[in-house]
């Protein structure tokens, strides 16, 4: 029988739940790296038992944490992020040039096909990668020097990139996402890189339709599908057909449009879902009411999922990186609070219960499938 | 043999309990010593000081003989007790939130 264990990085630790195909009985393993951020933790499909972890602290720095058994153990292995020649400036949150700084990695992506190359989206924005199983890390600078780059500007989380999609069709596609630059798409393996963010418009910058500029929160993809692209913004549910060569809005019926996750179903790849959140000012759900949003339709068409969410006092958000699915034939949709619930539903979003109630603030969920 | 006492993060990632004792090559400096550190537990390498510049993190405090060691120069010798192993070489994460 298949099984299912779902990485949980937060505020203060990783924990790791896992339960049979049946998904009733959970076992709750943790903290890993207890007291210190943990923004992800990310399995190979490569190798199911190969995890890497963002373990950091504004004291200690950051930390890459690797596990070749599935979780049980973890053995430190290379923390060396140095930006690829001079990195220069950025913008500051007032507009005045900022040195780039490494804060902390936000995201790995392991390849599709190897288990020691991962990509690494770190604050301040850059990409790197490892091809040994995250001992050294090498920066892929086409991105950072991207003609643009000394424009971006950080959101109120930072400036980091904390998206990253690899073409399934194709190894040398590559989709990022940096809050507040945009979209960028590779097609050369991580060289060259150019900004996908036509059909964008974002009011808080000074030309709303700017080539780059957008607070893009997150893009979610359907493997089999990789031409379409679903993205959260920090207002608006837009999706591509294109591969991200241009952008249409799909909020149609969300009560607002503001969010920070997406999600597509593991089995019907016009399946969405996402988090209303109440505005970028009150990053709460709407009248204390927790309510997932799923569009059967591939947007403009949503339905609120409330059975089992608390539909009163409710005031947590949903980060991000804090929401998957698994791929179980009855699809199941995970995510995490910054109260320290972990939801899940085991049929595609009609029903709700918590795995765990009292973690600490969930900065990422990611879901395995085990045979 | 120097006697350094690390913060408790920084011990579980060292996998080490209590003080760790250091011998140094040359002088006792803080360079020297965290030379040392770095070398028998490299986890520790970009923990303490940056990788590049090798500036103590800011939020890293560096205490011994009831003294603030932080802003001293990476090279100046360490006080004698500390060079003698009397008095420990303490690393401390700063007092800030959490």
């Amino acid at each position: 029988m298949s099984s299912i264990r779902a990485l949980i990085g937060t505020r203060k630790g990783a924990f790791i739940l896992e339960s049979d195909g049946k998904r009733e009985n959970w076992k709750v393993d943790g903290p890993h790296f207890g007291g210190w951020e943990v923004y992800h933790v990310k399995d190979s499909s490569a190798d199911p038992n190969r995890l890497y972890a963002s373990q950091s602290s504004s004291w200690f720095g950051q930390i890459v944490q690797r596990s070749d058994d599935g979780g049980q153990t973890w053995n430190a292995v290379g923390n060396r992020f140095v930006y690829d020649g001079t990195p220069g400036t950025h913008l500051w949150y007032d507009g005045t040039p900022h040195p780039w700084e490494f804060a902390r990695v936000w995201h790995f992506e392991p390849s599709l096909n190897d288990p020691d190359i991962v990509y690494a989206g770190v604050e301040d924005a850059a990409l790197f990668r490892s091809t040994d199983g995250g001992a050294n890390w090498e920066e892929l600078a086409g991105l950072r020097t991207h003609r643009s780059a000394g424009s971006w500007q950080p959101g109120a989380g930072g400036m980091c990139l904390h998206t990253i999609l690899l073409d399934p069709r194709d190894s040398n596609r590559i989709f990022a996402a940096i809050s507040a630059a945009g979209a960028f798409r590779s097609d050369d393996g991580g060289a060259t890189w150019r900004p996908i963010n036509r059909g964008l418009k974002s009011g808080s910058i000074p030309q709303q339709e700017a080539e780059v500029g957008h607070c893009v929160h997150r893009i979610a993809m359907h493997p089999s599908n990789p031409d379409v692209l679903f993205m959260q913004k920090h207002w608006d549910v837009m999706r591509s057909d294109d591969a991200g060569e241009s952008w249409t809005e799909i909020s149609g019926n969300l009560p607002t449009d503001f969010g920070f996750p997406i999600a597509v179903h593991a089995h019907q790849p016009r399946t969405i879902y996402v988090v209303p959140i109440k505005s970028d000012s009150e990053h709460f759900p709407i009248d204390g009411q927790l309510r997932v949003y799923r569009s059967r339709t591939g947007g403009d068409e949503w339905e609120p999922l409330t059975k089992g969410l608390p539909q009163a006092n409710c005031y947590v958000n949903v980060l991000r990186d804090a929401m998957a699915v698994d791929s179980l034939d009855s699809c199941g949709i995970y995510f995490g609070t910054t109260g320290g619930q972990v939801y899940f539903s085991s049929n595609g979003g009609e029903s709700w219960s918590a795995i765990v109630h009292d973690l600490p603030a969930v900065l990422s969920v990611e879901v395995q499938t085990l045979p | 043999m120097i006697r350094v006492v690390l913060p408790a993060h920084l011990r579980a990632l060292a996998r080490v309990d209590g003080e760790v004792g250091l011998e140094l090559d040359g002088n006792a400096t803080q360079r020297t010593l965290l030379d040392a550190l770095e070398s028998r537990y490299p986890v520790l390498r970009g923990t303490i000081r940056d990788h590049v510049t090798q500036r103590r993190r800011a939020y890293v405090r560096f205490f011994a003989c009831e003294r603030d060691l932080s802003h001293d120069r990476p090279d100046a010798p360490l006080p004698r007790a500390v060079a003698e192993g009397v008095e420990p070489f303490l690393v401390v994460g700063a007092m800030a939130g959490g």
